[in-house]
This record gives C-alpha cells, structure tokens and sequence, in this order.
C-alpha cells in the first residue's frame, strides 16, 4: 500500500515539473472579494421565507412549547424521538408516545416512529438551510432522517446570514449535516418531487426570544 | 481617423460586399479606411482545427502586415477574437495591433450609434458566439441596428444559442450540426423578420443556406451592409 | 475479475458523429433532453443571477481549484494525516484494477456479499459495481436516477440526472418489470407520476438501507486541514449510506481535495446553483473520520489517480481536474442537447467529457471527442470554477492533429496544407479565388449552390451555398483603389 502511495504522490511531482519549486501554496493568489453574506437586515424572516420556498412548513413563536404541542397534534404524531439536551419544557406532555435514544434505539425503531423533534445548532438565511452537528437536542444523524416527519425547533439568535458566516462558527470534528427543505428528486425529466428518502415533511418552528433556552 | 481593414479570407473570397459596405460606411463617416494587400489569413480554421504549426506562419504574417496599424477593423467577429485571444497562443512573442470588430469599432472607438442608415425593413439578428462569447460585444450590435431609420428590429428567441456551425464542426459532425441549425432557423422563422442579421457572414451562411433551401424567402445580411445602407443608395443602386 | 468491462471510456460506442447519428434519430431521446435541459438552464440562471457578486465567487473557485492543482501533493499528504488522525484508514490506488482490488477487499473483510452505494462518478469510472459482482458481491444504487439505470441495464447519460435520457412513461414500465427482480417489487397500479415513481424507489430501497452493513460512496470534496469528507445529495439516499452501515468506503478522485475547511463557503455556493438551480441542494453530510455512536464505525478513504496525474502533467489540460461535476457545462451546450450523452461513450460526457475523457485515458482513446464541439463556449460561461473547455478542447484538438503527423496524411490533413498554401501569401489566394469563382459559377444556379458530392455532400444536404462572386473583395480593391486589374497586380 505505502508502495502505491509513494509512486502516486512521486507522478503527482513528476506532473508538476513546470510549478517552480519556491512557489509555495499561498504563492497562488487567491482573490476573496465575494460577500460574506447576501442577506438584509431581516435575517430571521428571510430564513423564514427562502425555507418555505422548499416546501417547509415554517412557523414563528415567542411561545415553543405550544407550538410545539400544536404542531405534533396537528399531525397526529403516534410516537415522538426526542433527542438527549432539548430545552427543559419544549415538549409538553400529550397523547404521543416519546423515545428517548438511551439505549440507543434499534433502526426499525426509529424507522417506525412518526416523528422526530431537534432544535439546529444553526440556520442560514439566504440558503433557508439547518445545520445540525448532532450536539445537544439533535442527537445521533439517524434520529433525524429515518422518521417522516422533522419538526425543528430553532432560536432565532442561531440564524446567520450567509453560507461563509456559518462556516466560520461550525467546528467539523462534528458530524454536520445541512439541511434545506425536505428532501427531493429531481431525477424524472428534472421535476422535482418532494419527500423521497429522508424525512417528507420538515415543519420548522423559529422562536422569537433573543435569549438560548436553558437545556 | 485612419482605419485598416482586415477583410479576412472567407469575406474576401465569398462575401465582398461586406467589405465594400464597411469601406463604404467609414468613408461615409468621415474616416480614411487602407486595404493592406499584403493580408491573407488570421488561421482560425487551422488553430480551431488543431494545425496549430500550419496557422503560425499566418498569425505571423496578420502581425507584420498589421503590426504598425493605429486601428484595425474586421467585419468578423471570430476572427477578430482569433487575432486577439489565440495569436499569442500561437506565437507569445507576436504584438497584435488594437483589432476591432464592426461594432466595438463604431460605439467604442468612433463613440457613435446612429451611423445615419435607413433599412426599412423588419429584422432579427443573431448574436454569433464567438462576439457575444469570446468578445463580449453585448448589445452594440443592437444599439446600432436600432438606431437605423426605417428598420424594424424584431428580438430573436433564443437567439443567445449556438447555430450549429463551428467551423469544421459542420463538416465533421453533420447529423449534430444540422440538429442544431434546424433550431435557430425554427426562431428565425418564428420572428417573421425579412433579414437576417449578424456579425459574422460564416454563421449566416449557415443559417442562410438552410433558410434558402427550405425556400423560407428570409434574406441574410451582414450588419455592415445594413449600416452602410442609406436612402440614396437605394435610389442609385436598386437590388 | 479482469473480464472487459465499462470504464472510462465505454466499450461498443463508435466515434462521436456516428454515435450521435443514430442519438440524433430518436425522437423521444431529443424530446426528453429538450425539456430538461431547458428546465434546468432556467433554473440555473434564476439561481445564479440572485447573487450579485456570482464572477467574485466564480474567480475564488477557479483560483482555490488552481492552487490546489499546483501543489496537489502537499495537499494529499496533508489530507491523508488529517484523516488517520482523525481514525480514518487511507488507501492509494493508481489506477482502476487497484482500486476495484482494494474496495473489494475492504468488503470481504466485513463478510457482507451486499453494499448501498451513494451516487459517485468515481466508482462508475473504474467500473466498480462490474467487479464487486465479479467477487460475488452485490451493489445497489439508491440515487433514484442510478437506480433507473441500473434496473435498466444501462448507462448514465448525465453527470447529474444520469436517467435524463428516459421520460416518466419509460421509467414507470420499466420499474413495474425490473423491481421485482431485486427486491421489493414496485407498487401495483403505479402510475407514472414522478411522484408515485419517487414513492415505489422509497419503498423499495428502504429494506436495503435499513440492513446495510457496508456503503460505497464518492466525495464531493474532502478538506486537507481537517480531514474532512462532504457529500452533496437531495433525496437522503446518502445520508442513509453515509449514516446507517458500520463501514464507509468513499472512493475520490486525488484532485477533490480543497486546502480548507473554510474553502467550503465557496463551493457550498458555487455547486448547488450551478448543478440544480437551487440555492442549496436538501442534503450535504460532512463527516471527519469515525464519531463514536453516530454512524460507521470504520471509514476508509480510497484516492484515485486513474489518468490524473497523466492529465495534471499538461499545464493547459490541467484545469479540466478543477471540474466539480455540477453538469451546468452539459446542459447549456447545443451539442449534448440534441446528442444526450450516450454519444460521448464515457461515464463524462458533454463539454467537460470531450476534454476530461480523452485526457484520463491517453492519447488516442476517445479521439472523435475533442471535435465535438463548435466552439460555442457556453460552456466556459457557465462553469462554475471557469474550466476555459473551449481551450482545452482545441489544445487536445491540436495534439490529436500532431498525434496523426508523421503517418499517412489523412485527407483532411492535405486539405489543411493545401489551404495553409493558398492562404500563406496574397498572390495564391487571389489565384484561388479566381478558380473558386470559375467553379462557383459552374455550380450555381441562381445565385446559389444546391447538393454537392464528397465531403460537402452532407452540408448540402440541408443547405444551399451562395455562389462564389465574380470578383473578390481584393480584386475590388485593386480595380477600384489602385487603378491595377487583378491579374497585373498579382505579378
């Protein structure tokens, strides 16, 4: 194997005779003149309104715990993940069954559940995109993809603008997964079809208060 | 001011009259326009063709007959783009003189869009690639068909896609090319134009020879004839 | 397992005009490509045009993609620590055989006959699915276009939409017939609604995932600093091969690398408005190494030269490696609409196909695909890390031509010196007009020149040419400016 790799990386140099060799990477210029963001002053509602381009269902409240409740009656959701870390008091006690993922749930388990509520550790405006990096209140990827229904609940405060603004906040030894809308195909004739393989519907809650929630 | 004309090869042998119209037009604008006769080829056909070492010699001699040139002028768009994009590819040591194509000419250099034309007719034209792509002429040629009295300048739709000729492209992959061409002469059609307008006679062949055989009666002009057209050439010399 | 397969370059396509003749005869294939292609331009276009400062980001990616090109072996050395130390295994492969043997073993080892695979032009280029079956295991694609092809026994005909060659009556007749024989079989009364065509993949890929030990995915790009791996998808089929199995094979070209985390503010803008018009695709994963309790348990990344290192030697072809596979090259180019991409004979095809293609796998192969082109350049236009391929396809044009020298001259190629003559001196070429416009006035009728035999026959076929002029414009120039006939001038 080491054998393969030096005789690669031995051709890369070979095909690279014509780089003089001082020029060092930063030696290329690279030239950063494009904006750190596209969005206006109304970060929250344009996050709003480019995720409901999708096909989101999106909401605002000052009040998540009744949203929430309303939302999961809405649906008639019969059994609800609920990832470790979500705020104390988002999830009110109703007629839906809760599954905590400890012990971690069983594939079949989360595939048989008819929902999953997760906050985001962030949102992106101008992409109308989540970004979960599975910490607190999101849990393991699974959690939020097998179940057909994702209701994400996400301060207001966590919404930047941009896609280089999130970037910068991100720390990658997490797993991160971006999401914008349910997902979808394009595949047949290029229309595109809402809710294939992950969740079909994604119902986002933004809350108005300023302030994290305690978890 | 002084002008030379790069004719190119393909006007000089099939399309003359597009020559004579933009002689015709900067004398008429107040210009002095020289024909180097020395001037032969700028090898586009040979660069795009791959005879990279059979079109050197032709860049070369672009560079010597025109190098001392104030201005150079082309009624083409790709050879104008072929001087300006790929003769140093050809030779990096060659200095290629200002060379400009009709429209660049008139609007950037001459800073003028009514050349006091008169075309009463209805006309749609097509922005061949190589000026809208490689030269970025953007809506020049436009600007100064407009500005012609009499004309009724009619949009082309699609008229940003390729008519299928590519040079050897054509020759080689004629199914392709012709798949491609029968869309643009569809659009043509479409737009119930008498003329047909561009900047490069080699596309308007193309689309001309379709329009032709299939007896559509849609006329093809290059944009220097209808520039130089003015009320009393029609009365001296009635086509 | 060295039985011929498809790699690169597919076996049984003719040269490039005759495979698009008979492309070019299928009504349905022109109707389904008219209609997508159309589609997606404009929704290229909408998406492009939101950001005022597109040409900024455009310029980022192409010099990001041409520093990394310059110095790709630091690159790869840097990410290859990255990756061990974030618990990842890496593996070299040089060429298509090694690779298959290293995948291969990968997944003996697990003791899994049965992979789920993320859509990944990599894997498709060195034939990987051929040869897993080869050692008796069986892969399965979950990208619904993927699927469609490999229910059909077909191959890809886009980058992006690889099914884009098949309409939705097709695809209906052909999952009522075809699901059935690996799996659950689709959904009785299936109409051919795209959405109840979604639904029956849904269904029938999920039993798959939800057993899956071992996934096969390629790599959108993979970050140098951090180790780092993304995948960009819609549909979750790659959340699910990148989340549920215990072992994670990622197949990646050597060029996909970027320097930095960071780097992705870039291309997370640039990929999903260039490749679906959307101003982010639903799903992109990045994961860097093995996370404890959250997906696979072992990550192997496989880098695969395959002909790029032979293609990183050219200075000129070497900006084709900055592709990012976005397909927006594909679908605004006049040849790939009416042909599809079956005619380019390769797992690329379009505009970045013809200069990708012929370069991955040396001189001589896929020789027709430079000259399939007319040089339109909506193509550089549209790319999103500013790939010149009008460039780079009259640089390989080039070296096909002096390939050829040396040996019997084609026809073409005297034809090329003869004209080369003509043209190199005034004197010549008015000579020639003079015959030009005898023969012209031989042929014509009327002003114009109907059919013509030879190697005309085909361009007049559909089109009538103007007859030559009596005079050139020189010979104008010499009677009217000069005063000297154009025969004394020419002495």
């Amino acid at each position: 194997m080491s054998g393969g790799r030096s005789a690669m990386l031995r051709r890369v140099r070979a095909a690279l005779a014509d780089v003089p060799a001082d020029e060092r990477p930063d030696d290329v210029p690279v030239p950063r003149t494009y904006r750190r963001s596209h969005a206006g002053e109304d970060v929250v509602g344009l996050f709003a309104d480019r995720l409901a381009d999708y096909g989101a269902h999106v909401s605002r409240t000052s009040d998540p715990a009744t949203a929430i409740a309303a939302a999961v009656t809405r649906r008639s959701v019969g059994s609800l993940i609920v990832p470790d870390g979500l705020p104390i008091g988002w999830l009110r006690p109703g007629p839906w069954r809760v599954l905590r993922d400890d012990p971690p749930l069983p594939v079949a388990a989360l595939d048989g559940a008819s929902g999953v509520l997760s906050t985001a550790v962030a949102g992106i405006a101008v992409t109308g995109t989540l970004v979960l990096d599975a910490g607190p209140g999101q849990g393991r990827r699974a959690l939020t993809l097998l179940p057909d229904y994702h209701l994400c609940v996400v301060p207001a405060a966590r919404i930047v603008g941009d896609v280089p603004e999130v970037l910068a906040r991100l720390a990658p030894d997490a797993p991160l997964t971006f999401v914008s809308g349910p997902s979808a195909t394009s595949d047949i004739e290029l229309d595109r079809v809402e809710g294939v393989h992950g969740p079909r519907v994604l119902e986002v809650i933004i809350v108005d208060d300023g302030k994290e929630p305690p978890a | 001011m002084r002008i030379a004309l790069f004719i190119t090869c393909f006007n000089d042998t099939m399309f003359p009259g597009t020559g004579k119209a933009v002689v015709r037009l900067l004398e008429r604008l107040g210009h002095t326009v020289d024909f180097p006769q020395a001037q032969v080829c700028c090898g586009q056909m040979h660069f795009n063709t791959g005879y990279r070492r059979e079109a050197v010699p032709l860049a070369r001699r672009f560079a010597e007959v025109f190098g001392h040139c104030e201005a150079v002028v082309t009624p083409s768009g790709s050879c104008a783009a072929m001087v300006r994009d790929h003769h140093r590819v050809l030779d990096p040591g060659l200095s290629s003189p200002p060379v400009y194509e009709l429209s660049e000419l008139l609007v950037d250099v001459l800073g003028i869009t009514d050349v006091g034309a008169w075309f009463p007719h209805r006309v749609t034209y097509h922005p061949t690639c190589h000026s809208m792509r490689m030269l970025r002429v953007g809506d020049r040629p436009l600007r100064l068909l407009r500005a012609v009295r009499g004309i009724d300048v009619v949009e082309l739709p699609a008229a940003e896609a390729c008519c299928g000729f590519g040079g050897t492209f054509a020759l080689k992959n004629p199914d392709t090319s012709n798949a491609i061409l029968a869309d643009k002469v569809h659009h043509v059609r479409a737009t119930g134009a008498e003329v047909l307008c561009a900047g490069d006679n080699s596309c308007l062949m193309h689309i001309g020879g379709t329009l032709s055989r299939m007896r559509t009666g849609i006329a093809t002009r290059h944009l220097a004839e209808i520039l130089a057209a003015t009320e009393e050439d029609a009365h001296e010399h009635p086509s | 397992m060295n039985t011929p397969h498809d790699s690169v370059v597919w076996l049984g396509v003719p040269a490039f005009p005759e495979a698009a003749r008979s492309a070019l005869a299928d009504t349905r294939l022109r109707a389904n490509l008219r209609k997508a292609t159309g589609t997606i331009r404009e929704k290229r276009l909408a998406a492009t045009g939101e950001l005022d400062d597109w040409e900024e980001l455009r310029a980022a990616g192409a010099a990001i993609k041409r520093r990394v090109l310059r110095h790709l072996d630091r690159y790869l050395e840097q990410l290859e620590e990255s990756v061990l130390r974030a618990g990842g295994t890496v593996h070299w492969a040089a060429d298509a055989a090694e690779a298959n043997r290293i995948v291969t073993g990968l997944v003996t080892a697990t003791g899994e006959r049965e992979v789920v695979k993320v859509k990944s032009m990599a894997t498709q280029e060195i034939g990987l699915n051929e040869a897993l079956a080869a050692a008796g295991i069986s892969a399965c694609e979950t990208d619904l276009a993927e699927l469609i092809v490999q229910l059909a026994g077909d191959r890809p005909s886009h980058i992006l939409v690889p099914a884009i060659h098949r309409g939705r009556a097709e695809i209906r007749e052909l999952f009522r017939r075809r699901m059935g024989d690996r799996g659950r079989p689709a959904p009785h009364g299936l109409s051919d609604d795209p959405a109840d065509l979604a639904e029956a993949a849904r269904l029938h890929l999920r039993d798959k995932f939800l057993r899956a030990k071992v996934a096969v995915s390629g790599a959108n790009f993979a970050c140098a600093d951090t180790g780092t791996i993304g995948v960009v998808e819609s549909e979750g089929n790659g959340r699910m091969c990148l989340t549920l199995p215990d072992t994670l094979i990622t197949v990646m070209g050597i060029e996909k690398v970027l320097p930095s985390f960071a780097d992705l503010e870039v291309f997370l803008q640039l990929l999903p408005r260039s490749s679906t018009g959307e101003r982010m695709n639903p799903y992109t994963s990045m994961w860097t190494g093995p996370v404890a309790g959250d997906g696979p348990r072992s990550f192997h990344l496989v880098l695969l030269d395959n002909g790029r290192t032979a293609t990183l030697s050219d200075p000129v072809g070497r900006q084709a490696l900055a592709c990012i596979r976005c397909s927006a090259c594909l679908n605004v180019c006049p040849v790939y609409e009416r042909t599809g991409g079956h005619a380019y004979g390769s797992v690329y095809p379009g505009p970045i196909g013809a200069v990708l293609t012929p370069q991955l796998m040396g001189v001589g192969q896929a020789s027709s695909l430079p000259f399939a082109s007319t040089l339109c350049g909506a193509c550089y236009d549209a790319c999103p890390v500013k790939i010149d391929i009008p460039e780079v396809l009259v640089h390989l044009r080039a070296a096909e031509v002096d390939a050829g020298r040396g040996v019997l001259p084609k026809p073409e190629a005297l034809a090329m010196k003869a004209a080369a003559g003509l043209l190199g001196s005034p004197r010549r070429l008015a000579a020639a007009q003079r015959a030009v416009a005898m023969t012209g006035r031989v042929l014509a009728r009327r002003g114009s020149i109907g059919r013509l035999p030879g190697p005309l026959a085909r361009w007049s076929a559909t089109r009538d040419t103007p007859a030559p002029p009596p005079e050139s414009f020189r010979a104008w120039w010499r009677r009217t400016h000069t005063g000297t006939s154009a025969a004394e001038a020419d002495r």
